[in-house]
């Protein structure tokens, strides 16, 4: 370590002011904070500071997303097997994983390079150290988007995302849009013949090559949205999340094993979570009263396992930057993106899945719900000092 | 036990170094420093020069913006030096104490019998009116103001804080002489707030003249700021008093025998004293007696105050004029490898992100490195976790940041002081300097006003 930290020392200067590359100066410093917390000590206010700091709190939210993204790459493999029926005796787990694994790496690769690239340039240019939110975002992309969907539209979106989404505002910390939903509306609207329909979300589907004839691709709310109540996955199944969809947002389970990382570690807002599922289950309720077809007579609860009401929930909603920032805030922020997100779901027919529009819907009215919020607290405090005047 | 007020919001930061309950008397120290930094809004007129004889309690300096208010020297001898800082700006008056201590003469008197006018001329004389200082901004008190009430802290839950009972002992009287005085000086209440968590000593709960209220939960209940907002919350145009309670007995010790009698306890405490205890020291004292042959090897900083809120000097520095605690802890000069990306089980932290929270009930020492970069505010809900105030700490330091005045105003700027948001600095993910911005807040507000 010593040798490394001299020769960082080392070149130091040539990155630094008046250095030959000073054009590189935050990218040098981004990985040389990468390899070695600095050296800084308090020198105002507390002397003392807790160790937790923006690369462990990011890198907690990655370490949370692990078990959804393995399970998606074993499941691509697994949905890919089945629709081509070639699964069978001696198709391990391995394997269908290592299929999964080939074709969302790229993904993940063009993700990143892309996402970074931009945030290093912006860092440079603004003269800031880079930030660590996209490590995040860049995860989180891939992860909602369908497996075949071809490389260099993931790069148009992901720079879509970060450019107008979070850079024009002044990076990360200002922005007002969710950066990773943003990046799949963005493709949704913009290519919605690779986002949607019953074709995307199996890899293969779309070539047809080897699937079975009449082998139907549809996710559950596909299903769902075109009246086949009937020829939805068990409940179990959506629960356990071996059914078609984005790549990291079918299993259930996986989606609560990271959110219990994030509540366990206190990275999550577990109100924001909290409130979200609520808001779901009382739309559930309300649409189960008024069940006019097949679909509003779902059982509400499942409504939660479906789709990508619960990767929403865990990791898009409780975006801190994105989300409401009060206590209370949180709580209708949450509830409220429950609540529309399974309106969405099942009244409007255009859009099968409601939870991406509903939480980019509550971003923007979540300074709202802050202003509400702590406009309470300020006219308690003007009244307090009227009572004590008259 | 009536008005017992239960904090929830808040924490306490477990740290090594605790001070023992044995009250030492320090071997005397030679100099002994009055600091103008230690008080907020100040603007400094010396009134000794280098060279001069003070005795005990002759002012060495005033405030211009205040100039009624000034302050005295703690011994008596000679002033040796004037410490400057960036722009000439004075940083400590040292003075070098006689072998013979002599006093100046403020004659006794018993406040009871007094006026409030003579009782604030003998304050205001004598220089102990600098131990009174008001809310909003945290500034010495106005001789002019009459303060809806005082305030006292007879607790104090910070990082290592020395226990008030052991400060007080043995004080009973002059405590009680303190108290008759502050109750000319306000036509309210005095509020004396203690500790709900075990039996107070005698001297505050037997003192007369005052409103007992019972504090429980973690730091910062014991901040006076807290209990303020508990009790008879700031609004605008209203002005409060506070004293710390070793200050009283100050005070006290001046209507009994005429004189600064500079005598305090403080608290040796921190993970890198070998024996932390307690030490009767004068104020203003060099701490260089103390930690002599006291500390651990390495690289140290030693804090007059506590970890969140006190100020650094080194190791010959004076204790500060409010201060009683001193704290000395391991620098953080070092490279860490892939320190973010540990498990951590040394590394203390209010959210369970580094495996230390296998030990719960485990104290820590903690350095003063800044453990991160600075960055933009991204988490949300931290500082609310640790403020128990009923405002909205983040919006405020926002509404300082961007230097709006009327949302500051808005959302409580005269509530608070910047003590009250160390621990907000202490849990942030961004590493935000909040204190430093806070007071820039209330300079601005000050400014504002006048």
């Amino acid at each position: 370590m010593r040798a490394l930290r001299r020769y960082i020392d080392n070149i130091k200067p040539h990155f630094q002011k008046g250095g030959k590359f000073e054009k590189l100066e935050s990218t040098f410093e981004a990985f040389e904070t990468f390899l070695f917390v600095p050296d800084q000590v308090t020198t105002q206010g507390v002397h003392i500071r807790d160790a937790i700091d923006m690369k462990r709190t990011m890198s907690l939210v990655v370490i949370s997303l692990i078990p959804a993204l393995l399970f998606g790459m074993w499941n691509v493999g697994y949905q890919h097997y089945l629709a081509t029926g070639q699964l069978g005796e001696g198709v391990g787990t391995l394997q269908l994983f290592w299929e999964g694994f080939k074709l969302v790496l790229p993904i993940i690769v063009v993700s990143y390079v892309t996402g970074l690239a931009i945030e290093f340039t912006f860092a440079q240019i603004r003269g800031e150290e880079v930030n660590e939110g996209f490590l995040v975002s860049g995860m989180l992309i891939p992860l909602v988007l369908p497996v075949d969907v071809p490389l260099w539209m993931v790069a148009v979106s992901t720079a879509f995302a970060v450019i107008i989404g979070k850079e024009v505002f002044g990076g990360t910390g200002m922005n007002i849009l969710n950066p990773a939903l943003l990046a799949r509306a963005f493709l949704f609207f913009a290519y919605p013949a690779y986002m949607s329909g019953n074709q995307v979300w199996i890899h293969g589907m779309m070539d047809g090559q080897g699937i079975i004839d009449g082998y139907s691709g549809a996710t559950p709310l596909g299903q769902a949205a075109e009246g086949n109540v009937d020829q939805m996955p068990q409940a179990m199944d959506m629960f356990l999340g071996t059914i078609p969809g984005s790549i990291g947002e079918t299993s259930t389970v996986a989606v609560l094993l990271g959110a219990l990382i994030l509540l366990y570690t206190g990275v999550g807002s577990w109100r924001i979570m909290l409130s979200t599922f609520a808001g779901g289950l009382v739309m559930g309720l309300i649409l189960n009263a008024f069940a006019v077809n097949p679909f509003m007579a779902i059982p509400a609860w499942q409504h939660l396992v479906m789709g990508g009401f619960a990767f929403g929930a865990v990791f898009m909603a409780t975006d801190p930057v994105s989300a409401a920032r009060t206590r209370r805030g949180k709580y209708i922020y949450g509830f409220l993106i429950g609540l529309l997100a399974i309106l969405i779901r099942v009244v409007n027919p255009a859009y099968p899945e409601g939870v991406m529009l509903a939480i980019l819907l509550m971003n923007v009215f979540a300074p709202l719900i802050d202003h509400y919020v702590i406009e309470s607290n300020i006219n308690k405090r003007l009244k307090r000092a009227q009572v004590q005047a008259a | 036990m009536s008005n017992v007020y239960k904090i929830k919001k808040g924490l306490d930061i477990p740290l090594l170094g605790e001070a023992e309950k044995v009250v030492r008397q320090a071997e005397p120290s030679r100099f002994y420093g009055v600091k103008p930094i230690d008080f907020n809004y100040m603007r400094p007129k010396l009134l000794a020069k280098e060279g001069d004889r003070v005795k005990a309690g002759s002012p060495l300096f005033f405030n211009k913006l205040q100039p009624d208010v000034q302050f005295p020297s703690p011994v008596s001898g000679k002033v040796t030096t004037v410490n400057r800082g960036e722009r000439r700006k004075i940083l400590e008056v040292v003075v070098e104490a006689d072998s013979k201590m002599e006093y100046e003469d403020f004659g006794r008197g018993e406040p009871n019998d007094m006026s409030r006018e003579e009782v604030t001329n003998k304050l205001l004389e004598s220089g102990l009116w600098a131990f009174l200082r008001q809310r909003p901004y945290s500034i010495s008190a106005n001789p002019k103001d009459v303060p809806k009430s005082i305030f006292i802290s007879g607790f104090d839950t910070a990082p290592l804080a020395p226990d008030n009972d052991v400060l007080v002992k043995g004080e009973r009287e002059n405590f009680q002489r303190g108290i008759d005085a502050l109750s000319k000086l306000t036509d309210g209440t005095i509020h004396l707030n203690l500790n709900a968590d075990y039996p107070p000593s005698d001297v505050f709960t037997g003192v007369k003249g005052v409103q007992h209220h019972y504090f429980k939960g973690p730091h910062p209940a014991g901040n006076v700021g807290v209990q303020i907002n508990r009790i008879d919350p700031i609004n605008q145009g209203d002005v409060v008093w506070y004293v710390y309670p070793q200050d009283v007995i100050t005070i006290g010790r001046l209507f009994e025998k005429g004189i600064y009698d500079a005598s305090k306890i403080i608290a040796l405490t921190g993970s890198e004293v070998e024996k932390p205890l307690y030490h009767r020291v004068l104020r203003g004292a060099s701490i260089d007696k103390l930690v002599q042959d006291n500390v651990k090897k390495g690289d140290l900083r030693y804090i007059s105050g506590n970890v969140l809120t006190g100020k650094q000097i080194n190791s010959e520095g004076y204790v500060g004029f409010f201060d009683d605690q001193v704290t000395v802890i391991p620098e953080g000069r070092y490279h860490e490898f892939f320190g973010w990306a540990m498990p951590g089980f040394n590394k203390y932290s209010t959210s369970r992100s580094f495996f230390s929270w296998l030990q719960p009930n485990r104290k820590f020492s903690i350095d003063t490195n800044l453990k991160g970069g600075e960055r933009a505010f991204v988490i949300s809900g931290e500082y609310e976790e640790v403020c128990p105030l009923d405002i909205f700490p983040e919006q405020l330091v926002k509404a300082i940041m961007i230097g709006d005045i009327e949302l500051m105003e808005k959302l409580g700027i005269y509530e608070v002081d910047e003590e009250d948001f160390a621990l907000c600095e202490f849990v942030c993910t961004s590493k935000t300097p909040v204190q430093s911005i806070v007071r820039k807040g209330i300079n601005m507000m000050i400014e504002e006003m006048t």
